[in-house]
């Protein structure tokens, strides 16, 4: 599936939320994940949204979204030049005899056990969706209970910013992404 | 200073320049009234709210100012909804005012509580509920501005009734804006503007494709100079009616499902359009795909999600239409110019040689061989058609025309000859059955000295015909013909032709309610016409100017169709020109013979 990452800020005023989702409903536009926190500035939230590309031609749905009174600014971020990360807390069947195998798929994928229970484990994990659906495939064959997941969030790579060009010089070319919790130990295909 | 909100409310009304409200009160809304009764504004009170609603609009497609309308919380406010979904489709520079139950009591389901700004989020283009006193102003001042900046649109303001008790400081007039994320409009681009000019004035086969922006843009003298400096033919859709002249020897007539032949098929043979503030609507371009099909695309809008929504253009021209035709029309005189060719500075007078002089003539021989036709016999049945353009001639196309939704909106988009812009309004997008009596009323508020006559449908009529009780009391002179056809017309025209003659539910009656006496119960003239002969003179009747409202009951024919006719997603190519002609004519006009001058290239 083609889809399109859209960084959206709004205004943070009550309503703001039912004025995006019914845009969506409205048009017929089918979003995939939609992410909602808040910025730097109070006064304004931003959005990730991913949408569906097959079905809805993603440079009308920005335009369209632009045209929203309270939508302060659309953008595309593109995969490329883009650290795009998503969070999953997963619980799992852990019998005591396949915990070590779990732990040890969790160590694979960088995810936390952020609780456990006499058969259960909750895992924390983050990365690209595709990562997490490595990882989701990985402990279907433990028996996956409950799944959350966050929506994708994203943010370009470099100086720019949503809000502005470059404050800085723009860094070199494939700048490698220089925090976060991708490094070797997992393997290539499943970092974010 | 120190007011109420509803004080507030009122005095931002005033100094925004509002001279009339279509309101009805009620509970939550009744502090907003109190004000009201020592305040400069005229407020006239409907009989149903979904009348303030097609009032302010037709006020404001009359008039090119926004409409206003006010209505209670719940019921009040959710009989606003057709008119704000039909001005959102329209574009029509509308604000609704509604009454909100206190804040404390939102959200548990009190008295008359409605989630109306839940409601209207569709079909709006903004909407706020207000939830401080102090706001009030800015509220007002915002959603005037967003509905009539831009492409307009309706705005609705919800107030709780504690909103409007309690005390504001008044801080002066005008309140700062608080709107970061709304911009507009842009300047079109020149460059864009000129490519523009440059591709029509190479264009063989050019259409001007007129919509609803350019009267809402006020460009329609812009448009004529650029249609007659390019020689290209223009078409104006049900919603630019009045852009363009009707008489003028470049005009088309309306395109689409019940457009002229010969604008119909001037868009379908085309090697360039230039789309102006219209929108590729589905009633317009017939099946997408097969629209249109050998024309590069050149689309001026000012909202650019319409940018190629429905079709991709060769060139876009984002931007207020009328700045880019006065730059087309710029652009092509200087062109015109450095060709030494063609005379710029004499607007109006065709060039010696214009390069589309057989495009011309090919589209003034459709024009002449496919006309619209209708036949109206002495002594046969009253056609609709008929007392349409002696209606038109009666008036000298100089009315303001409104129309309800169905057979008799399209035979008065038809016939009747539009010699300048705001004379036509109707729901265009929206179809909404209903529209005319209460558009009508809005619209003569509006231009009070002008000749104001809806033209209306049994079937709409019956939907508002309540309002006339408020033209009658208002003494607001709107003159409504019925064209009383005793169905559903249009959709029994549907049933006849693509359900079997299968009529299923469309037969009204006639004679219930009389329509004379009706008028009459309502303090309205009450006239009644059903042969030919008759018609010239109830028309003169009705027309004479008097200052209570009247109504005619025009019995025509049941079986009269509109055509021509495209069916609902197939090809413009499938026009049906109807039963006034001979097979062999739609054989002709299906081939569609282009004439071409002996020598010349097509």
């Amino acid at each position: 599936m083609t889809t399109h990452t859209l960084s959206v800020l709004v205004e943070n005023k009550p309503g703001v939320l039912a004025h995006v989702a019914g845009l969506f409903s409205r048009r017929a536009f089918n979003i995939s994940s939609l992410a909602v926190g808040p910025t730097k500035d109070e006064s304004v939230s931003r959005m990730t949204i991913v949408v569906d590309g097959a079905s809805t031609p993603v440079e009308q749905v920005a335009r369209q979204l632009e045209k929203l009174v309270r939508v302060l600014k659309v953008v595309e971020l593109h995969e490329g030049s883009a650290v795009e990360r998503e969070l999953a807390l997963i619980k799992v069947r852990a019998e005591p005899d396949r915990r070590a195998q779990l732990l040890e798929i969790a160590a694979v994928f960088r995810a936390n056990v952020v609780d456990m229970a006499p058969g259960t484990v909750v895992l924390e994990a983050t990365g690209s969706p595709s990562k997490l659906d490595a990882l989701l495939s990985m402990l279907d064959h433990y028996g996956t209970l409950e799944l959350v997941r966050t929506g994708l969030v994203a943010i370009s790579r470099g100086a720019a910013t949503i809000t502005g060009p470059a404050a800085a010089p723009a860094a070199p070319a494939g700048s490698a992404e220089l925090s976060g919790p991708a490094v070797p130990a997992v393997p290539a295909a499943l970092a974010g | 200073m120190q007011l109420t909100g509803a004080q507030a409310l009122v005095r931002s009304l005033e100094q925004q320049g509002v001279e009339v409200v279509f309101g009805l009160p009620g509970g939550a809304i009744l502090p907003a009234y109190d004000p009201l009764i020592s305040s400069s504004l005229r407020h006239i009170l409907v009989r149903h709210e979904q009348g303030a609603g097609h009032a302010a609009e037709g006020y404001a497609w009359a008039t090119g100012r926004p409409g206003v309308c006010m209505a209670t919380s719940g019921p009040g406010a959710t009989n606003l909804v057709t008119a704000l979904a039909d001005a959102y489709m329209d574009s029509v520079p509308m604000v609704a005012i509604t009454g909100q139950v206190g804040t404390s009591l939102i959200g548990t389901d009190a008295f008359q509580e409605a989630d109306i700004t839940g409601i209207t989020l569709p079909v709006t283009k903004h909407n706020e509920l207000v939830t401080r006193a102090d706001r009030i102003p800015a509220a007002v001042a915002e959603a005037f501005h967003v509905a009539t900046t831009g492409r307009p649109g309706p705005v609705l303001v919800d107030l709780p009734k504690d909103v409007l008790q309690s005390p504001m400081s008044w801080t002066g007039w005008p309140p700062r804006l608080e709107l970061p994320g709304y911009a507009p409009a842009a300047e079109p681009d020149p460059d864009r503007i000129r490519e523009a000019a440059v591709m029509l004035r190479e264009a063989r086969r050019p259409v001007l494709y007129v919509g609803g922006g350019v009267i809402k843009a006020g460009a329609h003298a812009e448009l004529a100079r650029v249609a007659e400096l390019a020689q290209a033919p223009v078409t104006t859709t049900l919603m630019a009616r009045g852009a363009f002249p009707d008489s003028h020897p470049l005009a088309l007539g309306m395109p689409g499902m019940h457009g002229c032949y010969a604008a119909v098929a001037a868009l379908q043979e085309a090697d360039l359009l230039v789309a102006l503030g219209a929108r590729f609507d589905d009633r317009v371009t017939g099946r997408l795909a097969d629209f249109a099909p050998r024309a590069r695309v050149i689309h001026a809008d000012i909202d650019p999600a319409e940018i190629g929504k429905n079709r991709a253009p060769d060139i876009a021209i984002v931007g207020d239409v009328r700045a880019a035709l006065a730059g087309m029309a710029a652009a092509l005189a200087e062109l015109a110019a450095a060709d030494g060719m063609d005379a710029p500075d004499v607007p109006g007078v065709p060039d010696a040689q214009p390069r589309t002089a057989d495009w011309l003539a090919t589209v003034a021989d459709w024009r002449q061989r496919f006309p619209l036709r209708y036949a109206q016999a002495p002594d046969g049945p009253l056609k609709p058609q008929y007392v349409v353009e002696r209606l038109s001639a009666l008036t000298g196309g100089e009315a303001v025309i409104v129309a309800g939704v169905g057979q008799h909106q399209m035979h008065a988009a038809q016939h009747y000859t539009f010699t300048r812009p705001r004379t036509w309004i109707n729901s265009g997008g929206a179809g909404t059955m209903g529209f005319a009596v209460p558009a009508a009323m809005g619209a003569q508020v509006g231009r009070p000295g002008e000749l104001v006559v809806a033209i209306d449908g049994d079937g709409c009529f019956q939907m508002t015909a309540q309002e006339l009780a408020t033209c009658a009391i208002e003494k607001i002179p709107v003159k409504v013909l019925i064209f009383n056809n005793g169905f559903l017309g249009m959709v029994r025209q549907w049933q006849e032709l693509f359900y079997e003659e299968r009529y299923s539910e469309v037969e009204l009656g006639t004679a219930i309610p009389d329509y004379v006496r009706l008028a009459e119960a309502y303090g309205c003239a009450g006239l009644r016409c059903d042969r030919a002969a008759d018609v010239d003179a109830v028309l003169e009747k009705a027309l004479s100017a008097s200052d209570v409202p009247t109504v005619v009951d025009f019995r025509v024919h049941d079986r009269e169709g509109v055509f021509p006719m495209v069916p609902a997603g197939r090809p413009n190519d499938e026009i049906v020109l109807g039963p006034e002609f001979t097979a062999e004519e739609q054989l002709a006009a299906s081939r569609r013979e282009m004439r071409v001058r002996e020598g010349a290239a097509r």
